[in-house]
């Protein structure tokens, strides 16, 4: 599984941090989507379908 | 059933019980039509969308706008309140992404999080209050309201010497039942009272969010004043309204089931998700999130025609069975994720990591300094506002 962010359709709800805080933060600058791991851990691949489900805007994408 | 009802059925609903939605609502949705056609205080017709997934679509569709929402707002005074906003919350991308973008570095989980000391100073302060005066106290007016009112000043750089003055004009906004000329002369004084306070922070910054947009946004031309001034009077209401009735009648909630309640005591980890099963069980929200139809579209098997009005609301999302199993039960073990108690889409709300950050502190404190807190009355005797938000008015409470 691999994540990637539609950067620009970010709206900084903070989702994705709550849900998946390994895997996603918000940036110092703009506060938008930052991605800390893009190839979860098979530990972290629950927490990462809940980031993309909770994200209201659609920015997140998972890939196989 | 046939595409337009003859007797659409009055929106809102009587609710048997606050905190339930009404049997119209519960009707419709596992009805062959859950998106059902209703009919405002003044006979305007609009669809209450009563599934989570319809709700869900309908406020991320960009087929669905939130310009023009006003129109179908719940009673007269507040088609004058909403009439009135010009801020980000009533515009669509692109448009709206511009200026939400402009403060969402504000409002993260990890920029919020340096609020926790102000918030605890200011929850605890509220707390002495309340225990020095008299019993039983009102915990809505003596600590809910003040603790969201407070930091609400505290990020703003709003004096709390006025919150009395706002607190009362933002309050006449949300009222259903409020003289619309009045809702309108109080969304003029708001308004008008940020601008003072803009002028103020732009003599005299200190350290707050008003002080930094009119430097970082307002002084480089990259919103004009009107803009700063709708986007300041939107912080302004909504950094305290909602937070306030989420303490107060949050703390009602938990009230009402003691073995949760001493769950909670007894298990700190059940904090957090405590906090979302009131968002979700509570979902304030019940007729004021509306979009609008910008073309044709098929919703839940009923034909939108552009130009209709759709309430797509948490209150009915949150209580679908489909999506959370015995809705109408509190739970505070169920997993509440998932709820849209703030929204969904691009304008899920942008204060709600704040939101919750008030709400844990004022509850882990509210358990630990008062844990002989007890209703000072009957719930049956009370009373809850007629506003955009479902709200308890007053809660005697002793300790």
């Amino acid at each position: 599984m691999r994540i990637r962010v539609l950067r620009e359709r970010c709206v900084g709800a903070g989702q994705c941090v709550l849900r998946a805080p390994s895997l996603f933060d918000q940036s110092e600058d703009d506060g938008m989507v930052v991605v800390l791991a893009q190839t979860p851990s098979s530990e972290d691949e629950r927490a990462a379908i809940a980031a993309l489900g909770a994200c209201p805007s659609g920015t997140i994408r998972l890939d196989p | 059933m046939s595409e337009t009802q003859l007797r659409a059925p009055s929106f809102p609903a009587p609710r048997a019980h606050p905190f339930d939605p009404p049997r119209l609502v519960s009707e419709l949705r596992e009805s062959a039509c859950p998106v059902g056609r209703v009919s405002l205080y003044d006979g305007t017709p609009a669809w209450l969308v009563t599934r989570h997934e319809d709700v869900r679509r309908v406020l991320s569709d960009s087929q669905f706008s939130a310009e023009g929402g006003w129109r179908f707002q719940s009673s007269a005074s507040r088609v004058a309140a909403e009439r009135a906003e010009t801020s980000f919350t009533v515009m669509d991308p692109p448009q709206h992404s511009y200026y939400r973008r402009l403060l969402i570095r504000h409002f993260t989980v990890k920029r919020v999080e340096r609020l926790r000391p102000a918030i605890q100073a200011i929850v605890n302060s509220a707390i002495d209050e309340m225990i020095a005066g008299s019993r039983p106290a009102d915990l809505v007016s003596q600590l809910a309201l003040p603790i969201a009112s407070r930091t609400m000043c505290h990020v703003l750089g709003v004096p709390y010497e006025d919150h009395q003055w706002y607190e009362e004009r933002s309050e006449v906004r949300s009222l259903l039942d409020a003289d619309p000329a009045e809702a309108q002369r109080a969304t003029q004084d708001l308004l008008d009272y940020v601008d003072r306070l803009i002028d103020r922070k732009q003599r005299s910054p200190g350290e707050d969010l008003t002080s930094y947009l009119a430097a970082e946004l307002l002084e480089p031309g990259l919103v004009t004043r009107a803009e700063l001034i709708a986007i300041l009077r939107l912080l302004l209401t909504a950094g305290h309204e909602t937070t306030g009735t989420m303490i107060g009648t949050g703390t009602l909630v938990l009230l009402l089931h003691p073995e949760q309640l001493a769950a909670l005591r007894r298990d700190q980890a059940l904090m957090g998700p405590a906090i979302e099963e009131l968002l979700r069980y509570l979902s304030i929200l019940h007729s004021s999130i509306v979009r609008v139809a910008k073309v044709d579209v098929e919703l839940g098997g009923q034909r939108i025609r552009a130009g209709d009005g759709l309430i797509a609301a948490p209150a009915q999302a949150n209580k679908d069975h489909r999506k959370f199993p015995e809705p109408d039960r509190f739970d505070i073990e169920r997993d509440a994720s998932g709820h849209i108690a703030f929204g969904f889409g691009v304008h899920q709300c942008l204060g709600q990591a704040i939101a919750r950050l008030e709400m844990k502190v004022a509850f882990e404190q509210l358990l630990v300094r008062l844990p002989g807190l007890r209703l000072a009355c009957d719930p049956a005797d009370l009373a809850y506002e007629s506003s955009n938000l479902i709200s308890v008015r007053t809660l005697p409470v002793t300790w």
